[in-house]
């Protein structure tokens, strides 16, 4: 508990005093400088204002170089709450702003403003309180602050900060004690102006309202005690009262104790016992500020020690150099061993390092001593553990523990031992015997400490950042996570949806919907194998263990399933040739009518529509050899007409798939019609002719909807060649291969347009289901007519028959694989790009195979299965050789036709199957093409196509020697 | 009183005390169970996390938790000689000097991107651990300075060398009261000999 405030007035009125510990009685040698005036120096020749002249932070430098500035105006504006402005102290020219050597003991450079002076020292305008009481207290402060005023003491404290308490203050101290020797700077001010420090202090208890107010001056200033006595005498609450003289009792903690007997606790401030302390610099400033309204600019500086021959204070403008201020007090450097400047007191005060350092707002004193007055540098001794330091103490520390640690850089210990309670005063290293300048070790030790919080404090922020910047990255990882987890979650359900769709489509076996990758090839597959089925029923009474073999490849994955289908394609292919020509056919419209995604109802009803014309048209077909000329004519006309229009790419794969289709159709006929083949071509030929030219007047300008329009006009001549043979034998194995032609055509027609997947496969669906049909009324058809048919058929054209299984496997296959670029084209999915090319690959293999080897299907069915069984990009670059030869084979064959026309039905069938076949691959790799960004690779291409020149013409040569 | 009453009573005594002492125990091991590892923690508050990883570990934490498991404790260039000393009081182990195959005591520095020379790749901003370059692709990045903890790692990923490691300035702030830059003993009235 600390002295009650009556108490302390008691013992004040008393006359007595409390005391603290420690404390040492130097020689002050005050009267070097006391004695004489301040003195007002020349005008220096360049200020140098440093921005920050306080503890806290810069202020913001307002003026650029090249202004003019008067004296007094503001240079800085503060940047934060414990800034101060600084202020021209003089008028002149902004010459620099740069750093520049400051007072601190580190000689370090900080932000200054150079001023030139003009001599003429012209003010800015002024705005003085003179009745300062009447005004609100906020502008009072707000004044202060505006003014620059800092604690003048020694620690530059922000004088607005202080006057601004909210705490309740009991007594309001004005502290002249002025303790450390050879300083005389309030000892003068007192002196010669104890006047306007009253006004100050008037100022100063009407801020802050104070119980009491008490002047303290120590007792070796008996004319400044006078002073402020006389100053004071018409207020009783002034108490002017001598302290006894003692080192540090001017140290503010001290000087409270001296005068309360209360303690400052550490960290706290005066405030927290109720005291508030200025000094009489700060308070003469004040008054300056209110009542003159001029600025901090200057300050009394005393300029003393034994080598200037005229110490002396000196009423300095702050920015001043120290140098200027020593030549104006004779400063004789002969009296020094090296020029030495102490700045502040000779117990606290610190070695300049320049001598352009300027005067700031806490310089009270620039000591300057001769060499007798120093101790040698290297004096320093062991510490003896005499403890004098202890008793002279005026905080009550340790300081030899302190120095031990401080020494041995434990500074943990040393803060243990209360370092940061250290006033840094310079009493323990006065007294110290071994001359050990303990206060330098303490202020060493307290800045590598301030400096290891500082670290620490950063350390803790990087860590922080560290750990927050590791957070993000986890949770941003986990969110990438999430989002492909819920795009795959998508894919997977609209894929699911597709399959679902499609399985329930295929009304025939839904066996792998349970696929989840790659959904698309296996759906191809299933397509495929489905069509073999579809095959496989219709031969089934003849060939029962291949269609076994189909059933367990189409449960297998999409790679197996696709060798499976491959195989099954060939076995289905085998199973045909054995079995008679019609079975053929009619199973591979089910191929097909299955495999193909038809789009639209209209397609659906104009298929149907189709099919009972095509039926017609078979119908009068099979009476006429003409007929079967006809026929082909008709179905080939879609083709050309759609092959005509080429901008657009579906519109070409459809065209493939018509023609294709066509030819089948007219092979169909021809095979029908067995033996006399070549009028049949040629008129064949005439008829295609014809209808290119009309389908081409008509389709070339447009794409879909003529393609569409032409599929009408083949429909229509469809039907006119029907009329025109209206004799009634119907074979009904060349009706159901009429009909689904025809049915097969415009759906492809239609699907040329942009596929509604939905439609699609329910219009593939509805084909489906009429394959099956036809199908059914196929075997119905074979079974009584068959072995005969069969016979003669495979007498006569064992070639076309085989011919005629590959294009149709080839042709369903081709729709599969040209539909599926079609649906897939819009999705742009590289898999099913992949699993065409190898389709087309396939295809392609074997359509050289049958041309070289027609018998041995199975050898090429097993080779194109193997070939499947390749990996991607062979299979790529596999397509585009297959491309090239079909495209290679299909001139070739055309040339045939050029030259010999009359060549056997046979020839010309083949030739057309192989044209058809190498326009359906190579339609289907261009429709790839742009769905398969990496098949782009055109060296290979260009092998490739090398490559297959070559076996093209090896197959013209066999060709050849065929026909 | 028979020696083996006594013998029992002695017995019975300790083994009630034994009994006593050892539920106390136990249930002071469960009421005060220490939750986690606290040396990792006060390791990791000794090291200076700049997150450099010149120790080999990725980041501070992992180094500390390294120690705790009986790593030397000699790997941290950048904390110096200060923060073995420091660890080897934690540890109880003896101090040694900083192994020089993980780098050597430098100044400290913080990273500075020659602003005119920035292509704007972001691959600075990738290395730093502690997010203390700013910047966006394609525009200029530039260095938090204060958040900087120069760890040398975004000086090799950058494609066009644009950043220097600059050595942090003085101020009077950071200054280190040095007795070779700043004579002591400057205290003239003192004349004790």
């Amino acid at each position: 508990m600390y002295p009650s405030f009556d108490s302390i007035i008691e013992t004040l009125e008393a006359g007595k005093m409390y005391s603290f510990p420690g404390g040492v009685h130097p020689d002050d040698k005050k009267s070097l400088s006391n004695t004489s005036v301040i003195k007002k120096p020349s005008l220096p020749e360049l200020l140098i204002v440093p921005l920050r002249q306080h503890i806290g932070s810069d202020g913001i430098c307002c003026v650029e170089v090249g202004d003019t500035v008067l004296k007094g105006q503001i240079l800085s504006q503060s940047s934060s709450p414990f800034s101060v402005p600084v202020h021209a102290p003089t008028s002149g020219e902004v010459v620099a702003i740069a750093p520049h050597v400051v007072a601190h003991p580190s000689g370090l450079t900080e932000m200054c403003i150079s001023i030139r002076p003009d001599g003429k020292d012209t003010w800015c305008d002024l705005s003085p309180i003179a009745n300062y009481s009447d005004i609100d207290k906020n502008k009072l402060i707000e004044a202060i602050c505006q003014a620059g005023i800092s604690g003048m003491g020694g620690a530059g404290f922000p004088t607005h900060i202080k006057t601004s308490t909210s705490k309740p203050v009991e007594f309001l101290i004005l502290n002249g004690i002025e303790c450390e020797p050879y300083i005389t700077s309030d000892d003068r001010l007192m002196r010669e102006h104890a006047w306007q420090i009253r006004q100050g202090l008037d100022i100063l208890t009407h801020l802050i309202g104070p119980k009491a107010i008490v002047v303290a001056v120590e007792d070796n200033k008996p004319e400044a005690f006078e002073a402020l006595n006389i100053a004071c005498q018409d207020k009783k609450d002034y108490r002017v009262v001598s302290v006894e003289t003692k080192y540090p009792a001017g140290g503010e903690k001290q000087l409270i104790q001296v005068l309360t007997g209360r303690e400052v606790p550490r960290n706290g401030l005066p405030a927290d016992v109720g005291v508030m302390m200025f000094n009489v610099g700060t308070c003469y400033a004040i008054a300056d500020a209110i009542l003159h309204g001029k600025p901090l600019i200057e300050r009394v500086v005393t300029v003393t020690g034994e080598a200037v021959e005229s110490p002396s204070n000196f009423r300095a403008l702050l920015g001043t150099p120290v140098s200027h201020l020593l030549d104006e007090a004779n400063y004789n450097p002969k009296k020094q061993k090296a020029p030495k400047v102490i700045m502040g007191g000779p117990m606290m005060g610190f070695t300049l390092s320049d001598a352009t350092i300027p005067v700031v707002k806490t310089t009270n004193c620039l000591l300057v001593p001769a060499k007798k007055e120093l101790v040698d540098d290297n004096a320093e001794r062991p510490c003896i553990r005499c403890s004098a330091c202890a008793d002279a103490c005026p905080a009550s520390l340790l300081p030899q523990q302190m120095f031990w640690h401080a020494k041995a850089k434990e500074y943990d210990k040393a803060e243990e031992y209360d370092l940061f309670d250290c006033i840094e005063c310079g009493a323990c290293a006065y007294v110290c015997p071994s001359e050990i300048p303990l206060v330098h070790y303490y202020r060493q030790a307290k800045s590598e400490i301030r400096i290891q919080r500082d670290e620490k404090n950063k350390a803790e922020k990087a860590k922080q950042r560290f750990e927050a910047r590791k957070e993000r990255l986890e949770r941003e990882k986990l969110e990438r996570e999430e989002k492909h987890r819920k795009a795959k979650e998508a894919r997977l359900a609209a894929n699911k949806a597709k399959e679902e769709n499609a399985v329930a489509d295929n009304a025939n076996s839904a066996v792998d919907a349970g696929a989840t990758e790659a959904k698309d090839k296996v759906a191809a597959a299933l397509a495929r194998a489905k069509a073999k089925k579809a095959a496989m029923q219709a031969n089934a009474k003849d060939e029962s263990n291949t269609t076994n073999t189909n059933e367990p490849s189409t449960a297998a994955d999409d790679k197996k399933a696709q060798v499976a289908a491959a195989i099954a394609r060939a076995k289905a292919k085998k199973a045909a040739q054995a079995q008679n020509e019609a079975q053929l056919e009619s199973a591979d419209k089910q191929v097909e009518q299955a495999s193909s995604p038809e789009d639209d109802k209209k397609a659906k009803v104009a298929a149907a529509i189709a099919r009972a014309k095509a039926k017609k048209a078979a119908q009068a077909q099979n009476e006429t050899r003409d007929e079967s000329a006809v026929e082909p004519s008709t179905t080939e006309q879609p083709s050309n007409q759609s092959s005509s229009p080429e901008d657009e790419k579906k519109a070409k794969v459809a065209a493939a798939i018509a023609r294709a289709k066509a030819k089948k159709a007219a092979q169909a006929s021809q095979s029908e019609a067995s033996s006399a083949e070549k009028p049949a071509g040629s008129q064949g030929e005439k008829h295609t002719e014809l209808s290119d030219t009309e389908a081409n007047s008509e389709l070339n300008a447009e794409a879909q909807k003529k393609a569409r329009i032409a599929a009408a006009i083949a429909k229509a001549k469809a039907q006119k060649a029907a009329k025109n043979s209206e004799d009634g034998q119907p074979d009904k194995s060349v009706s159901e291969q009429g009909a689904p032609t025809q049915l097969d055509e415009q759906p492809d027609s239609h699907s040329k347009e942009p596929l509604d997947e939905k439609q699609a496969r329910i219009a593939a669906a509805v084909a489906k289901a009429k394959a099956k049909k036809a199908a059914s009324q196929k075997t119905q058809a074979s079974s009584p007519d068959g072995e005969a048919g069969i016979e003669n058929q495979d007498v006569n054209s064992p070639e076309e028959a085989s011919f005629q299984s590959v294009s149709d496997q080839n042709s369903s296959a081709q729709s599969d694989s040209a539909s599926d670029p079609a649906n897939n084209l819009s999705e742009a999915d590289e898999k099913k790009a992949r699993i065409a090319a190898a389709v087309a690959k396939a295809k392609a293999k074997k359509a050289a195979k049958q041309e070289e080897h027609q018998g041995s299907e199975q050898t090429d069915a097993n080779h194109a299965a193997s070939t499947n069984e390749a990996d991607e990009k062979k299979a790529r670059i596999a397509a585009a050789v297959a491309k090239a030869k079909a495209k290679k084979l299909a001139q070739d064959s055309n040339g045939n036709l050029a030259t010999s026309s009359n060549t056997a039905e046979q020839e010309s069938s083949k030739a057309h199957e192989q044209s058809e076949s190498s326009s359906r691959v190579g339609q289907a790799t261009s429709t790839q093409a742009p769905s398969q960004p990496t098949a782009q690779d055109e060296k290979k291409a260009r092998i490739a196509a090398a490559v297959a020149k070559a076996k093209a013409k090896k197959a013209a040569a066999e060709q050849e020697k065929e026909s | 009183m028979t020696i083996s009453t006594a013998i029992i009573f002695a017995v019975v005594a300790i083994g009630v005390l034994a009994l006593i002492f050892g539920l106390v125990l136990g249930y002071a091991s469960i009421r005060f169970k220490v939750e986690g590892d606290p040396l990792v923690e006060q390791i990791d508050a000794v090291l200076p996390q700049t997150q450099c990883g010149q120790c080999g570990y990725p980041g501070c934490k992992p180094y500390a938790e390294a120690i705790a498991e009986g790593d030397d404790i000699n790997k941290c260039p950048p904390g110096g000689e200060a923060t073995i000393k420091k660890l080897a009081d934690l540890m109880g182990v003896e101090p040694k000097p900083l192994d020089a195959a993980h780098g050597e005591e430098d100044v400290k520095k913080v990273a500075f991107i020659r602003e005119d020379e920035c292509i704007g790749c972001t691959k600075c901003i990738q290395a730093c651990p502690v997010d203390a370059i700013l910047g966006a692709a394609k525009h200029m990045h530039t260095v938090i300075t204060d958040e900087c903890t120069g760890c040398d790692l975004c000086v090799d990923p950058c494609p066009v060398d644009c950043i220097d490691m600059v050595p942090i300035a003085q101020t009077t702030s950071t200054w280190k009261w040095d007795f070779e830059s700043s004579p002591k003993g400057d205290i003239p009235i003192k004349m004790v000999s």
